[in-house]
């Protein structure tokens, strides 16, 4: 039973289209994330869904009810802005006690309210701050806090993490997940880094240029993509074009061992093979030789180049500890036929 | 850059500056207030005996006592409705769209280069006797009023001078809003009157602060409005000084007019300066 | 997404109405044929502008106004560059309180600095000099250019003047290729908001000036004290004419409220 609807959702200016048909089920209790590059629409989407921006077209439910024409103000959700927008005159738990102030509820229970969810965010010490006090971490959880002590039906998240250095970012993520879970509260959020998308989201909504273009569980997305901008946007992805040659995907004159049905002999095609999916062998061993054009330590894993007769491919291998093959080495690469993708490429479609 | 590092460069650089305004701000001002305390006498002019007579004297006379009362009244006045009319226009033209915006904010706050007297005049024409205010007024067929050297007069120049200044501080104020936070507001339940009262409102109190405070002190130490919108008989403080000095001769009692003036001005100022102080240590926990 | 209601856009008409009234209305009346401050309906004509021509006391106050501003303008700039690099680069005893007095033209009010200086003039025996009543006019102008430079100091990247000494420039050249074009847009807006408020300053100058040094504004209220007639009104309207052309040089140049905003 789906919980927030959106129906032939569109924002059109002028002659341009902002966002089109959006039409998205969101269960109560799910954690969905609409994802792409600035521009896509998902800021848009996420506006008209809290009532900022309104819609051209379409209709938007909450909980059965149209909510599409309805003013900020009555809608309830919570949203978090990409600025925060905490009040800056106002300490943290003014801020946090705004919403129930506006809901006219008892000074009491406000206060009981206000300490429960800083204690869920983990801000109880900071209560009396204000927010230029506090840090960039700190600030994020204040205003998650004030959106979720409404209890709003569903929580609106846009670009929440984006102005936080790289490693608070992956510890607010896991944060983000565990109050989600811990209150249970629908929520959508807007984003543009797929890391952060893939690893908390329950499904991932991909929007391209105004459109949804793909509606997945992480993983599903990560493993099939349905877009070629997708396979590139979402984690890192090997594309080759070649023809389909007996049974097999050609790309400059080698054959890559491949599964694929249906295709015509001379189609032409695209290849594409996450790097983990490739194994790295000593010359002469795998499907195809290289040299090692460049190599660069994660840490958990090394990034390799491999200069092949069928062009420059990624490789990742795990990092077990000793050091791999060297830059300029004769490497051979390695792969099982069901993980490279085949699809067929529309005509004049080459990217 | 650093133009070499030697003790004496920033001395050398200033220096010249510094001897002028020395020359130009302090001395004038400590001659002043000596003068201040010169006794006058109407036949010789200016004594070298020192008196408070001119002190006793203004803060006694009925007459002085009203030009400062009107004075007063008058900037306060002027500040208030400034405050009224100002605010929410910065706050009208911080919602505009460009181009909209920019036009709109040169044509608010350009008049301040022009001249003041230009402007004094304009209003003289508008609302003297036979002014378009009194001719629109008979072709909707009331009786024509006296507005010119009247107190209405002079504040509704004064109002028309010094609005830019109430403008730009509040403006300046709502740039640094992040324009999300009233967005934020109404998510959270606010009307649009609620979002505006305690979330917009406190964050520009300060620029309305200030901007009151310049209005006030520029209303009040006005020359040109009054003495052409008040005539000769609606003085206000600088009016009177100016008449001190010039058709009266008494310049010892001008000066004392003029250090009252000047006086009140600094303490609102250093008032001004103790509240932004408060309310940042407030703000530092 | 915010737009302004209704309300909200009638207000902003009748405050922009306000504000143009006087302004429009003496553009108006200047170009009336008739004798009287009236509005021209028939015809337009010019006799009000040519009449200004037939009072050479008005010609000499502008003329005497023009010069005035423009000495006092490039004197203020040439004391605050320095100056300006000195509060900003340099640590030194006494720089807040240098910085105080360099802005403190602000906070008195012009009618306390006109009877000052009228007070010292009088006892060096300099009243009805010119020479004097530009160094007036630098210091009641000075705290404007002082702030925008200031501004510009403070806005500049210091790395880029660390960048050019690094590739073996000399200080000076340093200050000529990189500082300099660097702050000159702060230097420039500078000059012109000097030049404005020094040729439209009324209440300082009209203590200070004698029959042979009378500015155009002094002038202006002067004789609007005696009598109001139509070329009060083409005066007007030429000074209108005039700051509407600096203020859009301004404007293309540096963005007026970003010059105004910082002015008191």
């Amino acid at each position: 039973m789906s919980f927030l609807t959106l129906e032939k959702l569109s924002k059109v200016y002028g002659d341009f289209a902002a966002a089109r048909d959006i039409d998205l089920n969101v269960a109560k209790g799910e954690f969905v994330s609409l994802l792409g590059p600035s521009g896509c629409g998902k800021t848009t989407t996420l506006q008209m869904i809290a009532g900022l921006i309104e819609p051209t077209t379409g209709t938007i439910m909450l909980d059965g009810s149209d909510i599409t024409r309805e003013k900020p103000n009555r809608r309830g959700l919570g949203i978090v802005f990409q600025s925060y927008a905490l009040f800056p005159h106002m300490t943290v738990a003014q801020n946090v006690a705004f919403g129930l102030e506006m809901r006219k509820i008892a000074k009491a229970e406000r206060d009981e309210r206000v300490k429960a969810m800083l204690a869920l965010v983990h801000l109880a010490a900071f209560a009396e701050r204000y927010p230029r006090q506090l840090s960039g971490g700190q600030r994020q959880r204040v205003a998650i806090a004030r959106a979720l002590v409404i209890q709003p039906p569903v929580l609106l998240l846009d670009e929440p993490l984006s102005n936080l250095d790289a490693k608070l970012r992956e510890e607010m993520q896991f944060e983000l997940r565990r109050i989600q879970q811990r209150v249970g509260t629908t929520t959508i959020m807007v984003t543009h880094d797929q890391a952060e998308a893939l690893s908390i989201s329950d499904r991932v909504v991909v929007m391209e240029q105004g459109r949804m273009t793909q509606v997945d569980a992480p993983y599903k997305l990560y493993e099939n993509p349905a877009t070629p901008f997708i396979s590139t946007f979402v984690g890192k992805m090997n594309r080759l074009e070649g023809i389909w040659r007996k049974g097999a995907a050609e790309v400059a004159g080698i054959a890559l061992p491949a599964e694929a049905g249906g295709l015509a002999e001379g189609a032409a095609i695209a290849v594409s093979i996450r790097p983990e999916k490739l194994v790295l062998k000593t010359p002469g061993q795998g499907r195809i030789d290289g040299t090692i054009a460049n190599r660069f330590f994660l840490g958990g894993s090394w990034l390799f180049t491999v200069e092949t007769a069928a062009g420059a491919i990624l490789v990742s291998a795990p990092n077990d500890g000793e050091e791999p093959a060297r830059e300029g080495a004769k490497v051979a690469l390695d792969w099982a036929p069901a993980s490279l993708r085949i699809e067929p490429l529309a005509q004049g479609a080459a990217a | 850059m650093s133009v070499g590092r030697s003790a004496a460069t920033p001395f050398w650089l200033a220096g010249p500056g510094a001897l002028l305004f020395l020359g130009l701000v302090v001395l004038p001002l400590v001659l002043t207030v000596i003068l201040s305390f010169h006794v006058y006498d109407h036949t010789t002019g200016i004594k070298n005996e020192f008196t408070l007579a001119h002190y006793a004297a203004v803060f006694s006379d009925e007459y002085y006592l009203g030009i400062f009362w009107r004075t007063l009244r008058l900037a306060g006045l002027t500040t208030l409705i400034c405050v009224l009319i100002g605010a929410p226009e910065a706050y009208i033209l911080s919602r505009m769209r460009d181009p909209w915006r920019s036009v709109f904010l040169l044509v608010i706050i350009g008049p301040l280069l022009v001249s003041v007297v230009v402007r004094a005049f304009g209003w003289s024409m508008l609302l003297g006797s036979t002014g378009l205010v009194n001719q629109a007024l008979q072709g909707l067929g009331f009786d024509s009023v006296r507005l010119l050297y009247t107190e209405t007069a002079i504040v509704i120049a004064l109002v028309h001078v010094m609005l830019p200044f109430m403008v730009i501080p509040v403006w300046t104020a709502l740039q640094k809003l992040d324009p999300m936070v009233e967005a934020a507001a109404w998510s959270l339940g606010a009307s649009h009157f609620t979002a505006l009262r305690r979330v917009v409102l406190p964050q520009v109190s300060l620029g309305m602060l200030s901007g009151s405070l310049i209005v006030f002190g520029l209303s009040a130490s006005a020359f040109a409005i009054p003495g052409l919108l008040g005539g000769r008989r609606l003085k206000m403080a600088a009016t009177l000084v100016y008449d001190e000095y010039m058709h009266e001769l008494n310049w010892p009692l001008g000066a004392t007019i003029a250090i009252i003036v000047l006086v009140a001005n600094l303490v609102i100022m250093l008032a001004y300066n103790r509240v932004i102080e408060t309310r940042a240590r407030k703000a530092l926990g | 997404m915010q737009k302004n209601g209704p309300i909200a856009l009638l207000f902003h008409t009748l405050v922009v109405a306000f504000v143009l009234a006087p302004l429009v209305v003496i553009c108006l009346v200047a170009f009336t044929p008739e004798n009287t401050l009236s509005i021209p309906t028939t015809s337009f004509s010019l006799r009000w502008f040519r009449e200004i021509f037939r009072h050479p006391d008005f010609v000499a106050s502008f003329v005497n106004s023009l010069w005035l501003a423009t000495l006092a303008a490039t004197l203020s700039v040439a004391i605050s560059v320095p100056a300006a690099l000195a509060i900003d680069r340099y640590e030194f005893p006494g720089r807040d309180a240098l910085n105080a007095l360099f802005l403190s033209p602000l906070i008195i009010p012009h009618l306390v600095l006109g009877v000052a200086f009228l007070r010292l003039f009088a006892l060096i025996g300099a009243t009805g000099s010119f020479g004097w009543l530009v160094a007036c006019h630098v210091v009641v102008i000075t705290p404007y250019v002082l702030r925008l430079v200031m501004a510009s100091f403070t806005g500049l990247d210091r790395s880029a003047e660390q960048a050019a000494m690094t590739l073996g420039a000399s200080h000076w050249t340093v200050f000529r290729r990189v500082t300099a074009p660097m702050i000159l847009p702060g230097i420039t807006g500078g000059w012109l908001l000097a030049f404005i408020n020094s040729f439209d300053e009324l209440t300082m100058s009209i203590f200070v000036t004698s029959p042979q040094t009378v500015t155009l504004p002094v002038r202006m209220y002067m004789y609007a004290t005696e009598s109001i007639d139509p070329m009060m009104a083409a005066v007007s309207a030429l000074m209108i004419a005039l700051t509407a052309a600096a203020m859009l040089v301004l404007d293309r140049a540096f963005g007026l409220d970003k010059i105004l905003v910082g002015q008191k």
